[in-house]
């Protein structure tokens, strides 16, 4: 008998061994796809050879329904709906775009009044983020004990706009309402209850060795893929690109006050892995707090509404306004057509740009691999599908 | 036990029956309790208080959920294989239980004094496998078939470190009858094995750092086979649903959560066994005696139980390579040191 | 650079290709360009040392009523400017040549504009639906859409 086979290089594996590729639907109901997405995963074991998102599970016509509205307060309780653990980071988005079309300048009171907002936005966003990137890697403590901290922010919000999740509470040239008496002592007690808070989470799950093996060069997103990519946020951030819209296309007061850029340095790997990204959070929420306790001491007096006309009668004009929402880059491109309704608004949402780059750092990882990189990209479908 | 029993039903099958049947009253309890404390510490740890409304802090909870489950709808996957399906979680039941029979509860109590009681536990509990396995297969579901094929090769790795521990203490006490192991300890705390047993001075401090590697190398192998954090990747809820029991409801679910606590005090005796005295007193003589044996012997074990699930609540998990990382590279060849080293003292 | 240094330089390089500069618009000026060469256009941005465009912010569709545009929100991270680029096709041909190869973000993004307007992305590797289901019929954002009666059997208005 003649030897037919050729003698094939044995890998770095050390095997040849060829094993059918399978196809395993992740989601849209599963664990951690943080929401209702589906990834088909083409699998070699436990090996991922190619990611397939699937999104629109979610869908909820918010640029249909915006174009639908008699004008443009109208809009914001949609927006709320985008990404709904940011709602203020949506709305700051939105009137940001809709007072740069509409050419309104609102009290300075205000301007500092939506960074603190935004800002324990971010904070409160971010605690989901660890949290939930904690339990997808396993750890379950850390998510309650975030949470925990967070109905502290969600208890400051009720106070000022009485509602706890979707809160309409910047609207196109001020504020439905003031701060109420006390708010401003409560804001500062809690900026100090959570700093030794940071600390301990960061002992019990960033720096963990579990927690570190699991994340550290893995999913390593470089540099100029996350710009092609146009990736933005922690994202952008962990991936050592030192870019934030707050300090590089400045919007609202965040000028006056001082604060620092975080950027993934590769503590534990290569920089650009996922505990950069998870890292990054971690350092936004001590920076968040700075800027806190820097917009509350300088916070002046003053009314927090713009003097508008009744009803608001913009020219045929488009503007595109974009702020730094907790998850990066958030953009409303809005067009007027010189009606009181808007003619077009999009959402550009940072969860779908970033989403979009999950396929290309994740052929080759494995499945739990692919789990802590959607972890760590923090997605929110409500904005992804809108 | 068996005199006492003997002595009111005669020498009948009966008597056998109720000898068989006594851990299985055990196992109940004892995972009624454990899911109520499990609940409760990994609450405490998480600033939380957990069930505060059925019953004085909550102590009808397990009863209420045991009900719950009871009640539930038995679903069988359409494309399932019904008959593996529905022997899976009696099969790892099974497994577990049979592992009871060889448990010196007590001085007065063991359901059987096998010679080969620690060999019989080893070969017994790998039958878990075979039922997760079927589990996995059966349910016709990529996660749950992910989950077996995770839960399979992880038992099977950390068998052998396990073992290897395992005969260490053999290689010391010469038997394997986990009566005999007790009673080798007997005489209070500084003759458990985990200080070196009760051998000469120069003997027990040489053995003393070998049996603390090994007593952690058990530990730690115990987990894996137990499947609980870190090393819970067969059921990595955040990756594979729930693995091997995704598809399972009501009581077949119910079996499957009964077969994991029961199997976590079985591993958990089995390390008391082996390094810390089995029932026998911490203070020699003194609180000893067959009802106290019975009592040091399940307080020795829900220490280690409650040891795991503080583990469990403050740990994230490994990655399936770096488990098996952890085995192969680690586990096995510290435990095969550790094993010639104890050959070598014990020669010397 | 300047909106104006900007679009100075890409009508001495492109031409006839940049159809008009818009630089009194009410907020943001803007640069028509023709379809056929966007292409060329993005891979200048994004190459040329002066304008060094790394990053496309946002892709969205329009509907103007008769033609289709696509609009693309340009900056660049290292110099800090911003540019905003159209594109008008007309609504019965609407073929836009995708710049998937320039900036990878474009991909979904242009897929979103498919599927919203029933923009065709020339050259697009993978131009399917990405909010909607696969088998939707028409273009939802466009002004003249009917929501349809029915979808596979269901009722869809409400």
């Amino acid at each position: 008998m003649i030897e037919t086979h050729h003698s094939q290089p044995a890998t770095s594996r050390g095997t040849t061994l060829r094993t059918e590729e399978m196809i395993v639907n992740m989601g849209p109901q599963h664990p951690s796809t943080h929401g209702v997405l589906r990834l088909e995963l083409v699998v070699d074991g436990e090996i991922v050879v190619d990611v397939i998102p699937h999104l629109g599970y979610l869908h909820r016509c918010f640029e249909k329904h915006a174009e639908q509205m008699s004008n443009y307060q109208q809009v914001v309780p949609y927006v709320d709906r985008m990404d709904y653990v940011s709602s203020m980071g949506n709305e700051f988005s939105y009137v940001v775009a809709a007072e740069k079309l509409l050419k309104i300048q609102v009290p300075e009171r205000v301007e500092y009044i939506r960074v603190i907002m935004a800002e324990l936005q971010r904070i409160a966003s971010h605690q989901i983020a660890i949290g939930t990137y904690g339990i997808d890697i396993g750890a379950f403590t850390p998510f309650l004990l975030l949470f925990k901290d967070r109905e502290r922010i969600l208890d400051l919000f009720e106070e000022v706009c009485g509602a706890r999740l979707l809160y309409n509470y910047f609207w196109i040239g001020g504020l439905s309402h003031d701060l109420p008496p006390g708010w401003v002592e409560k804001a500062k007690a809690f900026c100090e209850y959570l700093k030794p808070n940071i600390v301990e989470l960061n002992g019990l799950l960033t720096y963990n060795k579990i927690f570190i093996s699991r994340t550290a060069n893995v999913g390593v997103l470089p540099k100029q893929v996350a710009i092609n990519y146009a990736c933005s946020g922690p994202m952008l951030r962990g991936s050592g690109v030192d870019w934030d819209l707050r300090r590089d296309d400045p919007y609202s007061v965040y000028h006056k006050i001082d604060w620092d850029v975080c950027v993934g340095r590769g503590e534990v790997g290569t920089v650009g892995d996922c505990w950069d990204r998870n890292i990054v959070r971690v350092h936004e929420m001590e920076q968040s707090l700075r800027i806190i306790e820097q917009a509350l001491a300088q916070l002046p007096e003053g009314d927090v509404k713009a003097a508008l006309p009744k009803r608001i009668m913009p020219v045929a004009s488009e503007a595109y306004g974009r702020t730094e929402a907790p998850r990066g880059e958030l953009g409303f491109y809005i067009i007027s057509d010189g009606t009181g309704s808007p003619y077009r608004i999009k959402a550009r949402g940072p969860s779908f740009v970033n989403l979009s780059v999950v396929t290309e750092i994740s052929r080759g990882a494995m499945i739990a691999d692919l789990v802590a990189i959607l972890g760590s990209t923090d997605i929110v479908l409500g904005e992804v599908d809108r | 036990m068996d005199q006492f029993l003997q002595s009111i039903f005669g020498d009948s099958i009966l008597t056998q029956l109720l000898l068989g049947v006594l851990p299985l009253v055990f196992v109940l309890v004892y995972a009624l309790v454990t899911l109520y404390s499990e609940m409760k510490i990994a609450a405490h740890i998480q600033d939380r208080l957990a069930y505060m409304r059925t019953g004085w802090h909550g102590v009808l909870q397990p009863f209420a959920d045991m009900l719950k489950l009871l009640q539930k709808e038995d679903i069988i996957p359409t494309a399932a294989d019904k008959l593996l399906f529905i022997l899976a979680p009696y099969v790892v039941f099974i497994g577990t239980y049979a592992a009871f029979a060889v448990l010196p509860f007590s001085s007065a109590y063991a359901g059987s004094s096998l010679d080969l009681g620690l060999f019989y536990i080893i070969a017994v509990s790998a039958v878990v496998v075979v039922g997760i396995l079927m589990a996995g297969w059966a349910s016709n579901n990529k996660w749950s078939l992910f989950g077996a094929i995770r839960s399979a090769s992880q038992i099977i790795s950390y068998e052998i470190p396990a073992a290897l521990a395992v005969l260490a203490v053999v290689m010391i006490t010469g038997t394997m009858n986990m009566n005999e192991i007790t009673k080798f300890q007997a005489g209070g705390i500084q003759n458990w094995l985990i200080f070196g047993g009760p051998l000469p001075l120069g003997h027990k401090l040489f053995l003393l750092p070998v049996m603390i590697v090994l007593a952690l190398i058990y530990y730690v192998c115990s987990m894996a086979e137990v499947n609980r954090t870190p090393f819970d990747i067969p059921e990595a809820e955040s990756e594979l649903v729930q693995g091997y029991n995704t598809e399972y409801t009501g009581m077949k679910f119910a079996i499957f959560y009964l077969a994991e606590y029961a199997n976590l005090f079985v591993v958990s005796a089995i390390a008391v066994v082996l390094f810390f005295g089995g029932w026998s007193s911490p203070f020699g003589s003194f609180m000893s005696g067959p009802i106290w044996d019975l009592f040091w012997f399940t307080f020795k074990g829900m220490l280690l139980v409650f040891v795991n699930v503080w583990l469990r609540w403050t740990l994230p998990r490994l990655r399936v390579d770096q488990l098996m990382y952890v085995s192969w590279k680690v586990l096995v060849p510290f435990a095969l040191v550790c094993v010639v080293l104890v050959g070598a003292i014990m020669v010397l | 650079m300047t909106f104006q240094e900007i679009s100075e330089s890409l009508q001495k390089k492109f031409g006839e290709a940049v159809l008009l500069v818009k630089a009194d618009a009410a907020v943001d000026p803007f640069i028509v360009v023709a379809p056929q060469s966007i292409c060329d256009i993005a891979l200048f941005l994004r190459d040329d040392k002066a304008m060094q465009i790394d990053s496309l912010s946002c892709l969205s569709g329009v509907d103007r009523k008769g033609t289709l545009e696509v609009v693309y929100h340009l900056a660049s991270m290292t110099l800090k400017h911003k540019l905003v680029l159209k594109v008008s096709v007309p609504t019965d041909r609407p073929e836009v040549p995708s710049i998937e190869s320039v900036w990878k973000t474009a991909n979904w993004h242009e897929r979103e504009a498919y599927d919203l307007f029933g923009v065709m992305f020339t050259g697009h590797p993978d131009l399917r639906r990405i909010l909607l289901p696969y088998d939707w019929e028409g273009y939802p954002l466009r002004k003249d859409y009917e929501v349809p009666e029915f979808y596979n059997g269901m009722r869809v208005p409400y």
